[in-house]
């Protein structure tokens, strides 16, 4: 018998029972569903992790005080005293692979200005950290070398410190602001960065000269919290990683086999971290979706069961009538397959609507890759054959005579 | 008689068939030996009493079954030795089987069901098949029931579309295992005249019944007693299924 007319039985099969149809396919397509939603749910905090993390800025190294922490326990007595001044002047000096850096001394308070307050988070750092991180001013001004050196009291706002802080029709350059009750003057105003991938709001910022928050801000104390760098050029990210390295254990004493008391992570380090971890998520997610799909796999060798066995007077006609065992068997295993494709095809719609659905109301990063239909579909086509085969061999495998009187 | 036989085509030739049903503990000799021929054109009616083995001859002349010992031939082949799917290609081309119980597809239409044996032949076409089981429909008068589903129809009609699904294949003999058993007489003779008219078209049919009365329309019988043939009976004068039909007293009569 010829393909089109196995299709056109099997199909017709099918709808002769549409409910128990549906109800059997809806393993698959929940299975299907979930694989798909959950791939683009993993996908997309991923692509979102990426992004963000390529959103740090261009070849960025980062020097935290500290030890690495390994299994959850310090290695090494952690002093947070380990960065100082002098060891950012040595990198300056020795690291050729470094191209700009800055220290970050972090605060944070209640801003005023006029009646309006608000509070952000407040950055001390050097005007090359605008480089690093790839931060534009679009009006106003950057630090001047002056403005560090005498620690002076100006800042640069994100966008939306100035719309909480100044009414529209006010330029925020030039206003005069008080950070924690100290007079700080805006020189200059960020360009938009809107909201970053996990959801926080990247306008939502103020910059100052690192030696004005470093001293009047956190009380003249000489440990740095953190060192931003970039190196010269992609590929030197690794060379200046380990310059840097070098450099601190030399000047501190330590030697190679030893853990320094400062990590440094840079950024492709912090992208592989990310994704190795989403990538553990997205296969634990896959391996939930496939167990439903093996679920689902079962039950319709389950229905096809029944099936042969409600229908083995069928199958002995249609033999009497010159079936052979292998029309039945192509009979039955493309009904099977019909229902686990039609299954997919159902689940997909489903799998891709609630993502689109995910990304509307939690407001959740979401991609739906090509990749994870077709894996979708062809894991369905496998569960398909491979449990519509029993059930069709089965019937394949009646007697004639035997199913002719069946009761 | 026997010179017109040897002038005939033997469509059947079967030479010391037996079945044994092997149950294990007991051994079923349910054929023990036949020999018999069936020649083009004719019209042989099986009887015998029930277990006599009527069946059992049937299923191997259809090819359903096989025999445990013995020569079968069909249309001058050796099918006694015959794997599946040589089996299954015979049963397409060769032979149309009627059942007693008719064995439609449920939910399938008259038309559909005969189109059925055609399906399982590669060489027809689609347009063929439907021009061939349209044409087959109205040779037993169903061309107005084409698009009915079984359970819309009576038993005798649902036995002519069973009858007309044998005969699509253009098969080279028709086998009836008891196809009135199910029938009252009027309907019964209706399905006789029916395989009269096809008889006298040409093709060959042998069907197994229990009822004197139905056999009468054949031009041979054959009884059988414990898997053997007991005695063979050329029919002088053969009654004519139609003309039956009309002495048949009128419906409501018969209700009384
Ligand atoms: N599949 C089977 N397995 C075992 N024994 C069988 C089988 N089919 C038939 N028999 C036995 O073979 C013998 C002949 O059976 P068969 O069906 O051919 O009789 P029959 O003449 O058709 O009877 P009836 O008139 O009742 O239909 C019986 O004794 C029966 O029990
Ligand atoms: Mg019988």
């Amino acid at each position: 018998m010829n393909l089109l007319n196995l299709f056109i039985i099997a199909l017709r099969s099918l709808n002769k029972n549409k409910i128990r149809s549906l109800l059997t396919m809806l393993g698959i397509i929940i299975g299907v569903a979930s694989v798909i939603a959950m791939l683009a749910i993993g996908q997309g905090s991923r692509d979102s992790i990426e992004n963000q993390i390529s959103g740090l800025g261009s070849n960025v190294i980062m020097v935290f005080p500290g030890a690495t922490f390994r299994g959850g326990v310090a290695t090494a007595a952690g002093s947070a005293q380990s960065l100082e001044m002098d060891d950012l002047e040595a990198i300056r000096a020795n690291c050729p692979s470094v191209k700009y850096l800055s220290p970050v001394a972090r605060s944070g308070g209640q801003i005023i200005a006029g009646s309006n307050n608000w509070n952000s988070s407040i950055r001390g750092v050097y005007n090359e950290y605008l480089d690093i991180r790839n931060i534009e001013v679009e009006s106003g001004s950057r630090f001047s070398e002056m403005d560090e050196k005498r620690a002076s009291k100006v800042c640069i706002i994100g966008q939306t410190v100035a719309e909480n802080l100044f009414d529209e029709y006010t330029d925020p350059v030039g206003q005069r602001i008080r950070i924690n009750k100290i007079p700080f003057t805006v020189i200059g105003l960020l360009k938009e960065k809107g909201q970053g991938a996990m959801g926080e709001d990247q306008d939502d910022i103020i910059y100052a000269p690192f030696s004005t928050v470093q001293r009047r801000m956190r009380g003249a104390r000489q440990n740095i919290q953190q060192i931003f760098i970039s190196a010269v050029s992609e590929e030197k990210i690794e060379l200046a990683s380990e310059e840097i390295d070098e450099l601190l254990r030399t000047r501190k004493n330590i030697s190679m086999y030893e853990d320094p008391p400062f990590h440094i992570r840079t950024q492709t380090e912090i992208v592989e971290m990310f994704t190795s971890t989403s990538n553990t998520m997205i296969v634990l997610l896959a391996g939930i979706a496939s167990i439903s799909l093996i679920v689902g796999g079962i039950g319709i060798m389950n229905i096809m069961l029944v099936s042969v066995t409600e229908r083995t007077r069928e199958i002995g006609l249609r033999m009497a009538v010159g079936a052979r065992s292998k029309d039945i068997l192509r009979q039955f295993l493309l009904e099977a397959l019909l229902l686990s494709l039609l299954g997919g095809l159902i689940g997909a719609a489903f799998g891709i609507l609630s993502s689109k659905l995910f990304v509307a109301i939690m407001g959740w990063p979401i991609t739906v890759s090509s990749y994870s239909v077709v894996l979708a579909f062809s894991f369905a086509f496998i569960v398909g054959v491979f449990f519509g085969w029993y059930p069709a061999r089965k019937a394949a495998m009646l007697i004639p005579m035997d199913a002719l009187r069946y009761e | 008689m026997k010179e017109q036989d040897q002038e005939r085509k033997k469509i059947i030739s079967v030479k010391n068939l037996s079945k044994i049903y092997d149950m294990g503990a007991v051994k079923v000799h349910a054929l023990r030996g036949i020999e018999m021929d069936i020649h083009e054109g004719e019209f042989t009616a099986i009887m015998g009493h029930s277990g006599s083995g009527k069946s059992t001859l049937l299923n191997i002349l259809g090819c359903l079954d096989v025999p445990t010992e013995g020569k079968y031939y069909l249309d001058d082949a050796d099918v006694s030795h015959l794997d599946k799917n040589q089996l299954a290609r015979m049963r397409n081309r060769k032979i149309g089987f009627v059942f007693q119980t008719y064995n439609l597809l449920p939910r399938t239409s008259a038309l559909e069901n005969v189109e059925l044996p055609l399906l399982y032949n590669p060489e027809i076409r689609r347009k063929e098949r439907k021009e061939r089981a349209m044409n087959t429909l109205e040779l037993v008068g169903l061309t107005d029931w084409s698009e009915h589903f079984p359970n819309q129809l009576s038993g005798g009609q649902q036995q002519r579309v069973a009858i007309a699904r044998a005969l699509v294949n253009d098969p080279v003999i028709m086998l009836a295992d008891e196809p009135t058993g199910n029938l009252d007489t009027r309907t019964s003779f209706g399905v006789m005249e029916i395989f009269q008219e096809l008889n006298r078209k040409g093709i060959t049919i042998a069907l197994v019944t229990h009822e004197m009365d139905i056999s009468k329309f054949a031009t041979r019988n054959i009884l059988f007693r414990d898997g053997r043939i007991s005695k063979e009976i050329i029919i002088k004068n053969i009654k004519n299924a139609g003309e039956e039909l009309k002495k048949l007293p009128p419906e409501d009569e018969e209700m009384e």
